[in-house]
C-alpha cells in the first residue's frame, strides 16, 4: 500500500485550516493538521468532508467553444482574439475580468497583471466585492491600508469577544471552536453575539443583541458616545467628530429604541465593552454587506480606535474572511479599486515601471455590481469570469442573466461543467481544482499558506494561472507573462510588495522574493509582513520584525500623518426601506455545510444531508400574519423576483426580518436563487452590495401536492410541467430531489414513470396507490436493487422520512425484509429511523440522538459524544445537539 | 343452570352430519348437556369431518385421518345416536317425525335442518356420463384419486376456489388439468381482475391450462358412456379430451326435504334470527339456510349461526344471527389468496391498491367512509385477518391511511392490537 501526506489549505472559508490530505492507492482522506498555526489539527464539517469532493463527476474536462469540445490552442485563441478585437476596436474599457477569491494569489496575479498592466484598464473585479469590500474601504479610512491588525489567538487571549454580524460557528466554525474553547473553562470571558437572527452562534453566547437590520452604526454610535461619556479619550485625528456625531444618537435609551433592543441587553454590552480592556470584535458579512457597510466598518473601529484596543494581544477589530483566499486577492490587488499589491491608482507610474509594462491602469474600474451593468448596457462587450458563479451570487442575478446572455463574448474558467453561468459562456476553459492546484492562499489572520497538489490533473485541465499567462502570451504579451510555475509569479508578488516599499505599505513580503522553487514548496504556513534578513528600512514604521502576529503595536500607521484615524459616521437605514407591498426584510447568509453556490459541497452526502432544501426562516407571529406553516413552502418575493423555499418557524428570527440561505441555485432547485431577489443597492464607498436587507413579502405557495423521489441517477426534472418546485439534494450513491406542484397531476402512475425515466413495460416496479387521498408511491427496482422510488401525498406530513428509504441505496441488493417496508418508507420496528442527520461526520440521526438522550439520560453535548460520538469530530453540530437536549428537558 | 336437572330431557334430530350441524351439537353440550337426548342421521357414511380440509387431501398433502373430526366413540360418550349414510327421506311435522331412507321413524320435540348444499351440475348434454363428478363429499375426493391413477386428462369446469383446489389437487395427483371457466377471470366474485390474472399467471406456471371464456356445450362420452371429452359453445364448436370431468360451477342449497315438508324455501331454507323455520320447532343452520336473503358457502358464517342456534335450543337467553361478513382464502401451496367483503369500484368508495409485481404481491384494500368494506390480498395475506377485523368492527381508518396497505406491522400499538385480538 503507498500511502502519501501532503499539507495543504482548505478551499472554503477564510479561517483557512491547514489540511493533510492522505492518498492511499487511489483513495483520499483528509484530517486537520495540527502544525498549522491557524486550525492546530481541527476541521469543520466542510473541511472533513473535502475528501468526498474530489471525485470527477460533473467536472468540465476538456475546452470547449460554442458548446462543442474544442483543442486548448482553439480554445485560447478565440478568448486571445475576441478579446483583442474588441479592445482594437472599442479600447480596453470595453472588456472585463471577473474573478474570485476561490482563485489562489498567483493566479489573481497573473489575472491582475494582464487586466490592469497590459490591457491598461481596472476593470477586474471579483467576488470579494460582495463580501469583504467594505472591509477593505473602512480599513483603508481608518489604518491607511487594509490591514487586519490582529490573529486568532487574540481570540482566545480576549475577555470578551463581540461577534457582529457573523454567524461564526456555521461560517467560520474552527474560529468559533477556538473562542469556545477558550472560553469554555473561564467563566471571566464573555462571548457577545449582535445579530438579528438567533444564529447557532447566538445560542452560545453570553448576551445575544438581536438589532434591527441595518442599526449597527446606531449601535456603535452609541457605545462610542458612551465610552466618550465614560471618560474614554484620544487625541487620535477624527475623534472629536466622530464623538460628536455619535452623542446625536443619544442615550442608551435611545439606542435600544432605535435598534430595536431592550435597554438592559444595550446596557450591559456597554458596560461590558466599556470595563474589558482586551476586547476583540470580530465582524463579517453582516457589517460588510450593507448600503452603509463601509460606514458600519468604522463605526466598529471607531470604538477599537478611542479605547486603544489595537495592536495588543486579546484586542483588536477583527475582520474575517469569508472565502480562501479573498485576502491573497486583495494583496495582489485583484479589485478593481485598488491597483495591486496594496497600492493605488496614484503609485500607477511605480507599477508600470515595476512590470515594464506597455500600459497602466489609471483610475479605478468598474465595480462588481456596476460591471455587469456596464454588460447590460452593452459598454464592456467581453467578460472573462473565472472561479465564480455570479449568476447565483450577484444581487439581481436576473439581470446579471440577461447581461451575460447579451454580451458578445463570454469566456469561463472553471472546474465544474454545469453551474448557471458555466451554461451561458461562448468558450469554457476547464481549470484545475483544489485537490490539483498549487499555489499559496492568505487567510484571515495574514497566514500565507501553501495549497499543494496531491492528485494529478484529469483531463485537459490546467492551472488558472497557466491559463491566463497563454492567453495574455496569445494577445501578444509574452514578456510579461513568461512564467514556468506558481513559485515564480509568487517571486514576482512578493518582490512587488517590496518595491519601493520604504514602510508606506505594511504589506511586504520582501523576505519572500528570492524564495527558490524548493523553499516555495516546502513554504510552512507564516504570517505577513515578512522582511527580508535585513533590518526593516524604515524605522519604526513595522512592528517589531520577529513577530508579525499584531500590527500597529506602536501606533504608528502607513496614512499620511502616520496615524489612525476615528471617521464620524452618520446612522442611515437600509437603502430600500420596507413598503406594504414588501414589508419584510429579507437577510441572505450562509449556512454550516454549503460552500457558495454548492458546486463543490453538493458532492458531498454528509453535507447535503445538514440542512438538505433551501429555506426561509419566519418568526411565528409573521408566519401567523403571513399565512405560512413550518414545513410547507412558501413564495418569497420582492421587487425583482421570487423564490419558492422551504418555511422554518423560529423565534431565532426577528419578526419582520426573514432569512433565506444564499446557496441554492438552478442546478440544485426551481426556484431558489436568493440573488435574483436581492436589491443591488450598495455601499457607495465600498460597492458592496445590500444582501442583508431587500424588502420583501412572504406568502404560501399553494402546493396541491409534495412528494419525494430518491434515485441512484441524477434526474431532469427542470423541464416536467406537473412539477413546480423541486431541490436534488445528492446522496450517498443516490439523490433525493424533494418536489411539489401547484396541480395535482392526473395518472400519477404514469407521471411517476416518467419523471424517472421508466418505460411502462418495466416489470419490478412496487407501487401503492390510494387516488382518492391523493397519495401514490412506487419503486422501480433493478436486478434487486433499489433504481428509484417516488413517493407523492397532498399534505408534506403524510411522507416518510427520507433517512431509511436513502440507506437502502447501499449498492447491495435490497433484501426481503427491506422491500416489503419499501413504500411503506420504513422499517417494520419503528425504532430503527435514524431521523434527519445531524452530525455529518458520523452520520447520526436526530432520532437516534433524541432516543439516547430519553433513554440514557443525557444531558450534556459532551455525554452525547460519548454515547455517540455525535459531536466529537468536527464539533459543528454541537450547537444543534446542545438544542436538542434542551428540547427533550423542555419536554420532561 | 339447576332448572336443567328438574326438567324432563327433549328430543332433539339433526339431519346432516356436517360442519354446521355437528357445530350446533358440540355447542349446545356446552351450554345445556342434559337438556337433549340427540339424534343425528348423516348421509354420508363417516362421522365427522372437515370438509375444507378435502382440498388438500385430494392434493395428497393430507390424508382422511388426519382431517376427521370426530370419531364414533365421541357420539358414545356424549349419548348422541349417530345413523351413518341414512338420509332422511321426509319429516311428518304433523307428527313431529322424521323418517329415514331405512324407514326409520324417529320423533323430535326439536328438529335442526344442516343439509348443507348440493354440488349444482350444469344440465348439458353428457353430464351423467361416468367419469363426469363433483367435489364435495370425501367420495368424491376418493373418485378423483382412483381416476387419476392412470394419469391422463382432466377438465375441470369452473374457476372459483372450489375448482381451482380441485384442478390443482389433480394435478398434483399427475393429470394434465384444464380449467374451463365461462368468464374472462378467475374467481370473479373474489377477485378483482389484477389478482385473478397474478392468480391465472402462478398456476400456469405450475403447470395448469386454462380456457376462459368458454361455455360448456357438452360432455362427450364414448360407446361405454364414459367420458372422453368436452365440446364448446364457441364459433367452430372447439373440442378437448378429458379422462375426467370435475364440476365445480357452484352449489344449490339442500332444501329438497324442507320443501317437502311444507318449509318455507327461497333460494334456501329461509330462517329467522334465531335459526329458526316458519315452523319454530324447526331450525336450520349451515349452507342451506337463507338468512335475510343471504346463503353462505362458506363455514365462518356457520360458527356464528351455530352459536346463535345452540343458545336458543339452550333458551339461553337471545343472541341475534345478524349475518355474516365473509372472508376467502385459496387453499394452494404457495399460493396466498384472500378476498373478504366487497372490493369492486363503486360509487363513494376508494380503493387503496398495492402492487410488487416480481414479488407476486398485489393488496387491495376498499374503504367506505373511512372504514374497510372489502379487501382482496394477494401473494402476502398475513395481514387479511386483521384487515377483516377492521372491517367487521367498522374501525375509522383515516388516521393510519397511508400506511394502512403494509398491515399492522407498521400500525400504531392501539391498531395492531386489533390484530392480536383477532
Ligand atoms: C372441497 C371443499 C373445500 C372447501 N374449502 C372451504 C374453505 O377453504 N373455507 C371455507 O370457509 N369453506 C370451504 N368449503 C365450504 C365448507 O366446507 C362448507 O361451507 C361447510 O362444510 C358447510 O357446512 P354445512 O354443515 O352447512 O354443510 P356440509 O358440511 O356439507 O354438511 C351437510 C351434511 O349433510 C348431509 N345431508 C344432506 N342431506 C341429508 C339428509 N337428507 N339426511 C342426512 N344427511 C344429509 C350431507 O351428506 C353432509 O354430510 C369447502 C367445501 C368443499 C367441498
Ligand atoms: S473552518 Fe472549515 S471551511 Fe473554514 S477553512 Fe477550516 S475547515 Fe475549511
Ligand atoms: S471574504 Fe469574501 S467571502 Fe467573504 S468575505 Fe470576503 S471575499 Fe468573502
Amino acid at each position: 500500500m503507498e500511502t502519501t501526506t501532503t499539507r495543504t489549505t482548505c478551499p472554503y472559508c477564510g479561517v483557512g485550516c491547514g489540511v493533510n490530505a492522505v492518498l492511499e492507492n487511489d483513495a483520499v482522506r483528509v484530517a486537520g493538521d495540527e502544525r498549522h498555526p491557524s486550525n492546530q489539527g481541527r476541521l469543520c464539517s466542510k473541511g472533513t468532508a473535502l475528501a468526498d469532493t474530489v471525485g470527477l463527476s460533473d467536472r468540465l474536462l476538456y475546452p470547449m467553444v460554442d458548446g462543442r469540445r474544442a483543442s486548448w490552442d482553439e480554445a485560447l485563441d478565440e478568448v486571445a482574439s475576441r478579446f483583442g478585437e474588441i479592445i482594437a476596436e472599442h479600447g480596453p474599457e470595453a472588456v472585463a475580468f471577473y474573478v474570485s477569491g476561490q482563485l489562489l494569489t498567483e493566479d489573481y496575479y497573473v489575472a491582475n497583471k494582464l487586466m490592469k498592466g497590459y490591457i491598461g484598464s481596472a476593470n477586474i473585479d471579483t467576488n470579494s466585492r460582495l463580501c469583504m469590500s467594505s472591509a477593505v474601504a473602512g480599513h483603508k479610512r481608518a489604518f491607511g491600508e487594509d490591514v487586519v491588525p490582529g490573529c486568532y489567538e487574540d481570540l482566545e487571549l480576549a475577555d470578551l469577544v463581540v461577534l457582529v454580524g457573523s454567524n461564526t460557528a456555521w461560517c467560520h466554525p474552527v474560529v468559533y471552536q477556538r473562542i469556545v474553547a477558550a472560553q469554555e473553562n473561564d467563566a471571566n470571558k464573555k462571548l457577545v453575539v449582535i445579530d438579528p437572527r438567533r444564529t447557532a452562534t447566538a445560542e452560545g453566547a453570553d448576551l445575544h443583541l438581536p438589532l434591527a437590520p441595518g442599526t449597527d452604526v446606531h449601535l456603535f454610535n452609541g457605545l462610542l458616545a458612551y465610552l466618550a461619556e465614560h471618560g474614554v479619550t484620544s487625541d487620535l485625528p477624527g475623534t472629536q467628530d466622530a464623538v460628536a456625531e455619535a452623542r446625536k444618537i443619544g442615550d442608551i435609551d435611545a439606542v435600544a429604541e432605535a435598534c430595536g433592543l431592550a435597554r438592559d441587553a444595550v446596557a450591559a454590552f456597554f458596560e461590558l465593552f466599556a470595563n474589558t480592556e482586551r476586547t476583540v470584535t470580530v465582524f463579517s458579512q453582516g457589517v460588510n454587506q450593507s448600503s452603509a457597510g463601509t460606514d458600519k466598518v468604522n463605526a466598529i473601529l471607531n470604538c477599537h480606535l478611542l479605547t486603544d484596543r489595537i495592536g495588543k494581544p486579546g484586542a483588536c477589530p477583527f475582520s474575517i474572511t469569508g472565502q480562501p483566499n479573498a485576502m491573497g486577492g486583495r494583496e495582489v490587488g485583484g479589485l478593481s479599486s485598488t491597483l495591486a499589491a496594496h497600492m493605488g491608482f496614484d503609485a500607477a507610474e511605480r507599477v508600470q515601471r515595476f512590470w515594464n509594462s506597455p500600459a497602466i491602469a489609471s483610475e479605478p474600474g468598474l465595480k462588481a455590481v456596476e460591471l455587469f451593468e456596464a454588460i447590460e448596457r452593452g459598454e464592456i462587450k467581453a467578460v472573462w469570469i473565472m472561479a465564480t458563479n455570479p449568476l447565483v451570487s450577484l444581487p439581481h442575478a436576473d439581470r446579471a442573466r440577461r447581461a451575460l446572455e447579451a454580451c458578445e463574448f463570454v469566456a469561463v474558467s472553471d472546474c465544474m461543467r454545469h453551474t448557471d453561468t458555466v451554461n451561458r459562456a461562448h468558450v469554457l476553459l476547464p481549470a484545475a481544482a483544489w485537490a490539483e492546484k498549487s499555489g499559496t492562499v492568505t487567510n484571515s489572520e495574514r497566514i500565507i499558506s501553501r495549497q499543494r497538489s496531491f492528485l494529478p490533473m484529469p483531463g485537459d485541465t490546467r492551472a488558472d494561472w497557466d491559463i491566463i499567462c497563454d492567453v495574455a502570451r496569445r494577445m501578444g504579451f509574452g514578456e510579461g507573462f513568461g512564467f514556468d510555475s506558481a513559485a515564480s509569479i509568487f517571486r514576482e508578488h512578493a518582490a512587488l510588495t517590496a518595491f519601493e516599499n520604504d514602510g508606506e505599505r505594511v504589506l511586504n513580503l520582501e523576505g519572500l522574493a528570492e524564495l527558490t522553487d524548493q523553499a516555495y514548496d516546502r513554504l510552512e504556513p507564516l504570517r505577513w509582513p515578512v522582511r527580508a534578513d535585513k533590518p526593516f528600512r524604515a524605522v519604526g514604521a513595522m512592528p517589531a520584525p520577529q513577530d508579525s502576529r499584531r500590527l500597529f503595536v506602536d501606533g504608528v500607521y502607513p496614512t499620511s500623518d502616520g496615524r489612525a484615524h476615528l471617521v464620524a459616521v452618520t446612522p442611515r437605514g437600509p437603502a430600500n426601506a420596507v413598503s406594504d407591498q414588501h414589508p419584510l426584510a429579507l437577510n441572505t447568509g450562509r449556512i454550516r455545510d454549503h460552500w457558495h453556490t454548492m458546486t463543490r459541497t453538493a458532492k458531498s452526502a454528509r453535507l447535503s444531508a445538514h440542512i438538505p432544501e433551501p429555506f426561509v426562516e419566519v418568526h411565528p407571529s409573521d408566519a401567523e400574519r403571513y399565512g405560512v406553516i413550518d414545513g410547507a413552502i412558501a413564495t418569497v418575493s420582492t421587487a425583482l423576483g421570487e423564490a419558492h423555499v422551504r418555511v422554518i418557524v423560529t423565534d431565532g428570527q426577528r419578526e419582520g426580518t426573514l432569512f433565506v440561505p444564499m446557496h441554492w441555485n438552478d442546478q440544485f432547485a426551481a426556484r431558489a436563487r436568493v440573488g435574483a431577489l436581492a436589491n443591488p443597492a450598495v455601499c457607495p464607498i465600498s460597492g458592496e452590495p445590500e444582501f442583508k436587507h431587500t424588502p420583501a413579502a412572504i406568502a404560501p405557495f399553494d402546493a396541491a401536492w409534495h412528494g419525494f423521489i430518491l434515485a441512484s441517477r441524477p434526474l431532469r426534472l427542470a423541464g416536467e410541467s406537473d412539477i413546480d418546485y423541486w431541490v436534488k439534494i445528492p446522496g450517498e450513491r443516490f439523490y433525493r430531489y424533494e418536489i411539489a406542484g401547484l396541480q395535482a397531476p392526473e395518472d400519477l402512475a404514469g407521471k411517476a414513470r416518467r419523471w424517472i425515466g421508466i418505460d411502462r413495460r418495466t416489470t419490478d416496479w412496487l407501487e401503492a396507490a390510494d387516488p382518492a387521498a391523493g397519495r401514490y408511491r412506487a419503486a422501480h427496482m433493478d436486478a434487486g436493487h433499489i433504481d428509484a422510488c417516488v413517493f407523492v401525498a397532498p399534505e408534506p406530513a403524510a411522507l416518510p422520512e427520507r433517512s431509511w428509504l436513502a440507506g437502502l441505496f447501499t449498492g447491495e441488493p435490497v433484501d426481503e425484509a427491506e422491500r416489503i417496508g419499501l413504500l411503506a418508507g420504513r422499517p417494520a420496528d419503528p425504532g430503527a429511523d435514524p431521523g434527519p442527520q445531524v452530525c455529518s461526520c458520523f452520520g447520526v440521526g436526530r432520532n437516534t440522538i433524541l432516543r439516547a438522550i430519553d433513554e440514557q439520560g443525557l444531558d450534556s453535548v459532551a455525554a452525547v459524544g460519548k454515547a455517540l460520538d455525535a459531536g466529537t469530530n468536527c464539533g459543528s453540530c454541537k450547537p444543534e445537539i446542545a438544542s436538542l437536549i434542551a428540547e427533550a428537558q423542555a419536554d420532561e | 343452570m339447576s332448572d336443567n336437572t328438574t326438567q324432563p330431557k327433549l328430543d332433539l334430530v339433526v339431519i346432516g352430519n356436517g360442519m354446521a350441524g355437528v357445530r350446533v351439537i358440540e355447542e349446545l353440550l356446552e351450554a345445556a348437556p342434559e337438556r337433549y337426548n340427540i339424534t343425528v342421521f348423516g348421509a354420508e357414511p363417516h362421522p365427522s369431518y372437515n370438509r375444507i380440509m378435502l382440498s388438500p387431501v385430494l392434493a395428497g398433502d393430507k390424508d382422511f385421518a388426519e382431517i376427521e373430526t370426530h370419531d364414533r366413540s365421541w357420539y358414545v360418550d356424549n349419548d348422541i345416536v349417530l345413523h351413518t349414510g341414512e338420509a332422511v327421506t321426509a319429516i311428518d311435522r304433523r307428527r313431529r317425525m322424521v323418517i329415514s331412507e331405512s324407514g326409520r321413524e324417529t320423533g323430535y320435540d326439536r328438529l335442526l335442518l344442516a343439509t348443507g348444499s348440493t354440488p349444482f351440475m350444469l344440465p348439458v348434454p353428457g353430464h351423467t356420463l361416468d367419469g363426469v363428478i363433483s367435489f364435495r363429499a370425501i367420495g368424491d375426493v376418493e373418485r378423483m384419486v382412483e381416476a387419476s391413477k392412470n394419469g391422463g386428462k382432466a377438465v375441470v369446469i369452473g374457476g372459483g376456489l372450489l375448482g381451482l383446489e380441485a384442478a390443482y389437487g389433480l394435478h398434483k395427483r399427475g393429470m394434465e388439468v384444464t380449467i374451463v371457466h365461462l368468464m374472462e377471470t378467475l374467481m370473479e366474485r373474489q377477485l378483482d381482475p389484477i389478482a385473478a390474472d397474478l392468480l391465472q399467471h402462478s398456476l400456469a406456471q405450475r403447470g395448469l391450462s386454462f380456457r376462459m371464456g368458454a361455455k360448456t356445450a357438452a360432455i362427450l362420452g364414448d360407446d361405454e358412456d364414459r367420458v372422453i371429452g368436452l365440446r364448446f359453445d364457441d364459433a367452430d364448436d372447439s373440442e378437448i379430451k378429458a379422462d375426467l370431468v370435475v364440476m365445480a360451477v357452484g352449489i344449490r342449497p339442500n332444501v329438497e326435504l324442507a320443501d317437502k315438508a311444507g318449509l318455507h324455501c327461497e333460494k334456501g331454507v329461509v330462517v329467522n334470527d334465531t335459526m329458526q323455520t316458519y315452523d319454530p320447532r324447526i331450525y336450520a343452520v349451515g349452507e342451506c339456510v337463507e338468512h335475510r336473503h343471504a346463503v353462505y358457502g362458506l363455514v365462518a358464517p356457520l360458527w356464528d349461526q351455530a352459536e346463535v342456534c345452540a343458545n336458543h335450543l339452550a333458551h339461553r337467553g337471545h343472541t341475534h344471527y345478524e349475518g355474516s361478513v365473509t372472508a376467502t382464502q385459496l387453499k394452494v401451496t404457495g399460493i396466498d389468496v384472500y378476498s373478504a367483503g366487497d372490493f369492486s369500484d363503486g360509487e363513494g368508495s376508494e380503493a387503496l391498491v398495492f402492487s410488487d409485481v416480481r414479488r407476486g404481491v398485489y393488496k387491495r384494500v376498499v374503504l367506505r367512509e373511512d372504514r374497510i368494506v372489502g379487501v382482496v390480498l394477494y401473494g402476502d395475506t398475513r395481514d387479511g385477518g386483521w384487515y377483516f377485523k377492521l372491517m367487521r368492527e367498522g374501525v375509522d381508518i383515516s388516521n393510519v391511511r397511508d400506511l394502512l396497505l403494509f398491515g399492522q406491522a407498521y400500525m400504531p400499538p392501539e391498531l395492531a392490537n386489533e390484530a392480536e385480538a383477532a
